[in-house]
């Protein structure tokens, strides 16, 4: 069975989801169908926070897939979202990531447009001294900047391509939508900070690894030494029923070893923290889970380890490569012992990871692996061929359940 | 007028901290801050607007060495070769016990198999202090970087 990708051939092994062939990650003509089918697809985006832009005016500038999108709040207080390219000759309109304003100028010829991306105005659209100007038939409606469906829930602001998408709950699924409203309850978040990463290795390994739990308790000596992450805890996978979101929910343990750890080469049992606030994990969910990992398609994670919260947002730049953004929050109502809590711990994530360090550095291994060989395949056999949910994380289920959907959506039987 | 002979003495202590984690040995390098130090490592962005957000952020000089531990022993990543270049070391302000002092910095990051590239570029803004023996040791130490986009992760200490 094949899938036809703009003029090249897809064959998908025979083995169907327990195979990635490694083209996907490579191909120029396939990435090109991802931004078409996935990033501007049926599907909702995050595209930032509410209180990135709290005022009338505020914008910010952010990119779905590779399209640069301006989100913005006008003057009634809606969110709106527009692609940011001139109706005229294309140029990239807003040059600033932050900023207020009334009116969008493009710099090259001064057109301009309003918080709703309407074209509000046209230098000399009746000409100079009775010269030039625009046609008769000119009418500035026909040039609006081509407008985002908006959503927001508890503060997130997610942004579509298209115009007639469900509802949130719907996209996500029941179990996604608990767990999304368990970290988004409602309450004010407080903005904590930022970091960027250039991660040179195709989107979806990012993805792939954050569904991944096997590789956690192995590659992750630092979670494991500590007890934070690990085999033979109590923990799960969940998805929706189309498998394209999911969630690996996790309970601490204890440091120590034990037959889960024994096949673990690099274990620091001996590993004593000089300093012990680095790891001062509070509980502050109503369960008992201190690990979330959520995957929302097409390019959201939300991380709930400990008491670090963060958004990932996956911005494919080529087939090599993608841009990770990390926004970092907590709560309007925490103290500053709390805030202080939630920077300490981001010590293991970002650009400089104590955790997520290993993680972007075997993506980079990865991507040096696969690229001379797109007609080969990696193998998803762990905990079977099956795509459901599972009480344990030795599996590789949410891999396959990702890859059965991203087939879907691609056309690649 | 520059006091020369300390603005010597604070550009020794920036030279050592850049051959430390260049050259090693690193297990050296938490010594040239100080026990109840700060050390961040903070993109500009949030330095700019007021965002706390660091990417490192130690607390005492147990958290670096925390720190240099894992990259040594836990972090999983290729081997590469660091090298800062450390100019415009100014004092700013400060008393005879406490100096204000700024620093542009940039570090290049060599790995096997590519070309050497820029893997962080900013300023540092420090306070120096005097110990007790009469040397100078980092009390606080923000390295504010300008450049955007970290290539792939930052491994060791800026």
């Amino acid at each position: 069975m094949t899938g036809a990708v703009n003029g090249t051939q897809l064959i998908w092994p025979a083995e169907g989801n327990t195979r990635i062939p490694y083209r996907i990650y490579s191909d120029p003509a396939i990435f090109a169908t991802e931004m078409e089918r996935i990033f501007r697809g049926r599907s909702w985006a995050y595209a930032g926070l509410e209180i990135e832009i709290p005022n009338a005016g505020d914008y910010k500038v952010t990119r779905i897939g590779d399209t640069s999108v301006v989100i913005t709040r006008d003057e009634n207080g809606d969110i709106r979202g527009f692609v940011n390219r001139c109706a005229h000759r294309g140029v990239k309109l807003c040059r600033h990531e932050f900023g207020n304003t009334r009116f969008f100028v493009c710099p090259y010829h001064q057109w301009s447009y309003d918080a709703t991306g309407s074209l509000r105005g046209v230098p000399f659209i009746n000409g100079v001294k009775q010269f030039g100007g625009m046609p008769d038939d000119f009418d500035r409606t026909d040039y609006a900047l081509p407008r985002l469906s908006i959503l927001t829930r508890n503060g997130v602001i997610f942004a579509s391509f298209h115009h007639d998408m469900p509802s949130l709950p719907a996209y996500l699924g029941e179990v996604n939508t608990q767990y999304f409203d368990r970290v988004f309850d409602g309450r004010a978040l407080k903005l904590l900070g930022y970091s960027r990463q250039l991660i040179p290795g195709n989107w979806k390994l990012m993805f792939e690894n954050i569904k991944d739990p096997y590789h956690a308790s192995l590659l992750h000596v630092f979670l494991v030494t500590f007890g934070l992450f690990r085999a033979d805890q109590k923990s799960q996978v969940r998805m929706d029923p189309e498998g394209r979101h999911a969630l690996l929910i996790s309970q601490r343990g204890e440091q120590k070893a034990s037959a889960a750890t024994r096949d673990i080469a690099n274990l620091r049992e001996d590993f004593v923290l000089q300093d012990k606030r680095l790891l001062d994990p509070v509980k502050e969910f109503p369960d008992d889970a201190t690990v979330v990992m959520q995957t929302i398609w097409p390019n959201l994670i939300v991380q709930q380890q400990s008491n670090t919260l963060a958004l990932r947002q996956i911005q494919p730049r080529d087939p090599g490569s993608f841009e990770l953004h990390w926004t970092f929050f907590g709560y309007a109502d925490d103290d500053d012992a709390m805030t202080t809590r939630r920077l300490r711990q981001a010590n293991l994530m970002s650009s400089a990871g104590l955790v997520s360090g290993d993680d972007s550095e075997v993506i980079k291994l990865t991507q040096d692996g696969v690229v001379r060989h797109p007609d080969d395949a990696g193998v998803l056999l762990m905990g079977g061929r099956d795509t459901s949910d599972t009480q344990h994380m030795v599996t590789e289920t949410a891999l396959r359940a990702f890859y059965s959907h991203y087939r879907s959506v691609m056309g690649f039987r | 007028m520059i006091d020369v002979a300390l603005q010597l003495e604070v550009e020794d202590l920036y030279s050592r901290y850049g051959a430390l984690l260049d050259d090693g040995p690193l297990r050296d390098w938490p010594d040239l801050l100080a026990e109840d130090c700060l050390y961040l490592v903070i993109p500009r962005d949030n330095y700019d607007r007021g965002l706390p957000l660091a990417i490192i952020r130690c607390e005492s000089r147990g958290m670096l060495v925390d720190r240099i531990r894992a990259t040594q022993e836990t972090i999983m990543h290729e081997p590469r070769y660091l090298r800062h270049q450390i100019t415009n070391v100014r004092i700013v302000g400060g008393d005879a016990r406490r100096l204000d002092v700024v620093a542009n910095y940039c570090v290049f990051e060599v790995l096997r198999d590519e070309l050497p590239r820029i893997l962080n570029v900013g300023r540092y803004v420090d306070v120096v202090q005097r110990r007790e023996d009469g040397t100078l040791e980092f009390k606080e130490k923000r390295c504010v970087y300008d450049s955007v986009l970290v290539p792939n992760t930052i491994v060791y200490p800026v």
